[in-house]
């Protein structure tokens, strides 16, 4: 409407008018703007800013800097060949001295123990046995003394390396990198390196599962897509009712299912198919029986979707210019399909890849995912760091994947797949 | 293709029972959990096997005489009652003003507003408890709140907007020419039809908050324990026949709520059908 007025107003009569029109138009967009401000002013506090907090835990390195001061202002001009010089020495044992004197000893030596595994015992030794400022000019020889460590240059690299502000230390550890004494990257030792095969771990289960859910699904979306509105109607309560019912009861309810004495076991030596209970659950049958199960709808829904769309007479057109049913499935019906099998995929992995109650219920040991180790480390061992660089990538992961799912799905109807 | 009366060949005979049989077992699959466990909820035995050994309501007795479990129906009620309240005021105006915002940045504002649902919910937790934490936020009905409004409001967001959608503006700017105040004009005009999205977005939002545990373990003090996170302690140390009581108020409630909705599709359905 306001664009056909804007083309008529070329006279130059009517300017006053077009001018008055866009004031008017400015003035909506601006109330438009003013009407989703309050949610995002919401989302700021809620979301946003959380999620911006976390990433900047991940490269966040403030403990040694706020415990040993002076050590780090010596060690800024320390080149990393030698051992540090004297003013070094004395600074740390400054430090050291100040720091147990605040009770802060500790929150250095938990960060430098990240890098260095024994550097606690290295700098809780030091400060009981450092009793006084050492004399001038004797802070190296005894400190060496105390701890043959202070004579390595390792000790003081890492120190230095967790100088702050910023590092890159947890996000390489996440990555099973690590800094080496000359500052090269180069591999995590073996006993550190755990988290690539999380990785793998976890986008094997979510791609297992979303292979699962396609194989289970397409079966399915394709009766309710194929048969009457009724009938289908009607079928499509049973993925409604699951997809409503709580994750929580639903992997409860497999619990029961699948457990030693339970229902799946019970049946099966009673029609003598297995002679001793069958271990069904806490393992990777369990997690992928489960996330399976909750997952499928994911699926079900935007593949159904896709063929709903796909009209009855392109299949008999193919039919009456004689190609066989296999042949005209396979050329005709499902690359039609495939807009619903990839956005449908994608949701599922998406989900899957973030997943944590089910797997944490009904997976072993070997079978968490990244989500697990991220909540380990928030709430159990407190490395808030190695938590957010582990969050800060499964998030990239996710985000990346999104904004295919988004570029895929744009215009189509997607509401029905959005419920966590 | 409609039904297997138009089928011709054996192979597409063929094709179709396999399709019938292949989804019946897949529905089957989709169900058993759930069919499975309601019976073992009214079991007088305190083992979760079959065959039952009597019929007894005693653990639904227990779950109502129990202090916890209440404790955890009240929270859940609160948390969700007020969350859903917050984001659907938050959600409709949200949907009001992109129906009608024209800009380039339309497409980032909407990624940001939908952006909670994709988030691994454990990375919503893990940034909100060190966000909340030093402002005192966490162990808090406030914070719990503010966690699921933010995750729930986009399902109002998508829901109010899919009505906007086939909403006739000129409605509104007949409501304004006629000398109807804009929040006039709101209250009377545009509310009444596009409540049905209002309502089942609110639905959505009060089954998410309803539904939601990773958030609620991170953050919820022994006080604000909700009903789903109670479940996640009682399946990590030992399913009782209580859990299964648990489970099965917790899915009439499902139930009642897609019926719900349901019934909302189909009135605005209809309500479709009469207009056009």
């Amino acid at each position: 409407m306001t664009e056909a007025f804007l083309t008529s107003a070329d006279a130059p009569t009517d300017v006053p008018l077009k001018r008055r029109l866009k004031r008017a138009e400015r003035a909506r967009q601006v109330k438009a703007l003013a009407l989703v401000l309050p949610l995002l002013a919401f989302l700021l506090f809620t979301f946003l800013g959380p999620i911006a907090g976390m990433l900047w835990h991940a490269v966040d390195d403030w403990e040694v800097r706020k415990v040993l001061p002076l050590t780090v202002a010596a060690l800024a001009s320390w080149d990393g060949k030698d051992l540090p010089d004297e003013k070094a020495y004395a600074a740390l044992a400054d430090d050291v001295l100040a720091a147990r004197a605040a009770g802060t000893l500790a929150i250095a030596a938990k960060r430098l123990n990240y890098a260095v595994n024994g550097f606690r015992t290295i700098l809780t030794g030091t400060a009981r046995n450092l009793k006084a400022p050492p004399e001038p000019g004797t802070a190296k020889e005894t400190l060496g003394k105390i701890n043959p460590a202070w004579r390595d240059r390792a000790t003081w690299a890492a120190i230095k390396g967790a100088s702050g502000p910023v590092t890159g230390f947890y996000l390489l550890a996440a990555l099973d990198l690590t800094r080496n004494v000359d500052g090269a990257i180069v591999a995590a030792p073996p006993d550190q390196a755990i988290y690539r095969d999380i990785f793998v771990r976890t986008f094997t289960i979510g791609l297992s599962v979303t292979v699962l859910c396609l194989i289970l699904g397409f079966p399915v979306a394709y009766l309710l897509a194929t048969l009457p509105a009724g009938r289908s109607n009607l079928l499509m309560i049973f993925v409604l009712l699951p997809f409503w019912t709580s994750l929580l009861v639903r992997t409860c309810a497999w619990i029961v299912l699948l457990q030693t004495n339970g229902v799946v076991n019970d049946s099966l030596r009673f029609l003598g198919i297995i002679d001793a209970p069958m271990r069904l659950i806490y393992n990777r049958f369990g997690v992928y029986v489960a996330m399976t199960h909750v997952l499928l709808p994911f699926m079900i829904l935007p593949l159904y979707s896709s063929m709903k769309a796909i009209s009855p007479a392109y299949m008999r057109a193919a039919a009456s210019l004689g190609a066989p049913p296999l042949t005209a499935f396979l050329r005709i019906y499902l690359p039609q399909t495939l807009p619903g099998i990839a956005a449908g995929s994608l949701l599922v992995f998406i989900l899957a890849l973030g997943y944590y109650i089910t797997p944490a219920l009904v997976g072993g040991g070997a079978d968490q995912m990244m989500s697990y180790f991220i909540a380990l480390y928030t709430t159990e061992t407190a490395n808030w760091g190695l938590a957010s660089a582990l969050g800060a990538l499964l998030l990239a992961a996710t985000l990346l994947l999104a904004v295919v799912y988004g570029k895929l799905v744009q215009g189509q109807q997607v509401t029905g797949g959005m419920k966590n | 293709m409609s039904g297997d009366a138009s089928l011709r060949t054996t192979s597409q005979r063929i094709a179709w029972r396999a399709t019938i049989v292949l989804s019946t077992l897949v529905f089957i699959f989709l169900m058993a959990p759930i069919l499975a466990i309601m019976p073992l909820s009214f079991s007088s035995g305190s083992y979760l096997t079959y065959p039952l050994p009597g019929f007894s309501l005693r653990w639904y007795d227990e779950f109502i005489h129990s202090a916890r479990w209440m404790a955890s129906v009240k929270n859940s009620m609160i948390i969700g009652v007020a969350s859903t309240v917050l984001s659907v005021v938050l959600g409709t105006l949200a949907a009001l003003g992109l129906a009608q915002w024209k800009s380039r940045f339309k497409p980032l504002v909407l990624a940001i507003v939908l952006s909670p649902v994709v988030v691994p919910g454990v990375i919503t937790a893990v940034g909100l408890y060190f966000f909340f934490a030093p402002i005192g936020l966490t162990g808090s009905y406030l914070g719990l709140i503010l966690a699921h409004t933010a995750l729930a409001t986009p399902f109002v967001v998508i829901t109010v907007g899919a009505t906007l959608q086939s909403f006739d503006m000129n409605l509104a700017r007949a409501a304004a020419s006629l000398g109807a105040p804009s929040l006039y004009a709101f209250r009377r005009v545009i509310l009444p039809l596009i409540l049905p999205g209002l309502a089942s977005g609110a639905l959505f939002a009060f089954a998410t908050s309803f539904d939601e545990v990773v958030i609620v373990l991170f953050m919820a003090g022994p006080e604000q324990r909700t009903l789903p996170r109670e479940m996640f302690s009682g399946i990590r140390e030992n399913i009782s026949p209580t859990i299964t009581a648990a489970a099965v108020i917790l899915t009439t409630v499902s139930v009642i709520l897609l019926a719900t909705m349901e019934g909302l599709r189909r009135r605005n359905e209809r309500l479709k059908g009469n207009s056009a």
